[in-house]
């Protein structure tokens, strides 16, 4: 495999690559669904994608401070995901479903 | 031997994240997302990350993971009738458009010079450890450490308040 593509025998690279992968399937993942839901779990996977990357940086110039980055992403996703779906909890309360194309009064 | 890890592990993660994305029912995408994540945590122990799959685990497969499907079941979403009606053209667009921004990441990203910087006082096998992380934690990241906190509080406050049946009860 190496001898085909050159690059793919550095093991930094191939993370680049991989994080690369599941944020555009993370992209795709919002565009394509409507149920809430899976948009936010579609959010999550590219907050990991980023996740991901900064500790093979962090591995890559042996530094601690990525990883603590990585740390602080994690508490901010955390507290995203709380509001969001108690947002979301309100908004089901209210119209009865959570397909986002319900909720389009603000387009005028 | 990590060159097959990583390969093993990068097939869970990308089979498990497409399930997410293209799986009808939204509990098995929450059920694939947590294999997902403990993918990821395999990655990081890869990568020297002890500490942090720990956190992993326990934070997103553990919590945020538990939150989803509490509020998947609070709500009764795992029914099939309210299945999504989108045309195929436009779900198809989509697909080549993610793979276009693929492509055009990888474009950017393939000439990019890798070298790992070595020296740095500490060795490259402890630094995920949770020594050496709550060392730069509270030295030079204590501001953001404690505003963190703050934003944690006003996360829950909103939460409840969000989550409250009529406000004006009080």
């Amino acid at each position: 495999m190496n001898s085909f593509l050159p690059e793919l025998s550095n093991v930094y690279f191939n993370y680049l690559l991989l994080s690369s992968v599941l944020f555009c399937i993370g992209v795709i993942g919002v565009i394509i669904r409507k149920n809430i839901i899976i948009i936010f779990m579609s959010i999550e996977l590219m907050l990991n994608a980023v996740n991901l990357l900064l500790v093979n940086f962090s591995n890559m110039h042996n530094d601690p401070n990525g990883q603590v980055f990585v740390f602080f992403i994690m508490v901010v996703a955390a507290a995203e995901v709380t509001v969001g779906l108690a947002i979301l909890v309100m908004v089901y309360r209210n119209t009865g479903s959570v397909n986002i194309d319900t909720l389009k009064n603000l387009k005028g | 031997m990590e060159q097959l890890l990583f390969i093993i592990l990068s097939v869970i993660s990308v089979a498990a994240a497409l399930c997410v994305i293209f799986v009808r029912n939204p509990i098995y995408s929450v059920l694939s997302l947590v294999v997902t994540f403990f993918s990821f945590a395999g990655h990081y122990i890869l990568l020297k990350a002890q500490f942090l799959a720990i956190v992993q685990v326990i934070v997103y497969a553990g919590a945020i993971m538990v939150l989803f499907l509490f509020v998947i079941m609070l709500l009764n979403l795992n029914n099939t009738e309210s299945q999504e009606k989108r045309s195929f053209i436009s779900k198809a667009i989509a697909v080549v458009a993610g793979c276009l921004l693929l492509i055009s990441l990888v474009g950017l990203l393939k000439g990019s010079v890798l070298i790992p910087t070595l020296a740095n006082g500490v060795s490259s096998d402890d630094i995920g450890t949770v020594q050496t992380l709550g060392k730069v934690l509270f030295t030079d990241f204590v501001l953001p450490f404690e505003i963190s906190s703050v934003l944690f509080l006003s996360a829950i406050i909103g939460a409840v308040m969000l989550g409250k049946k009529d406000l004006k009860d009080h």
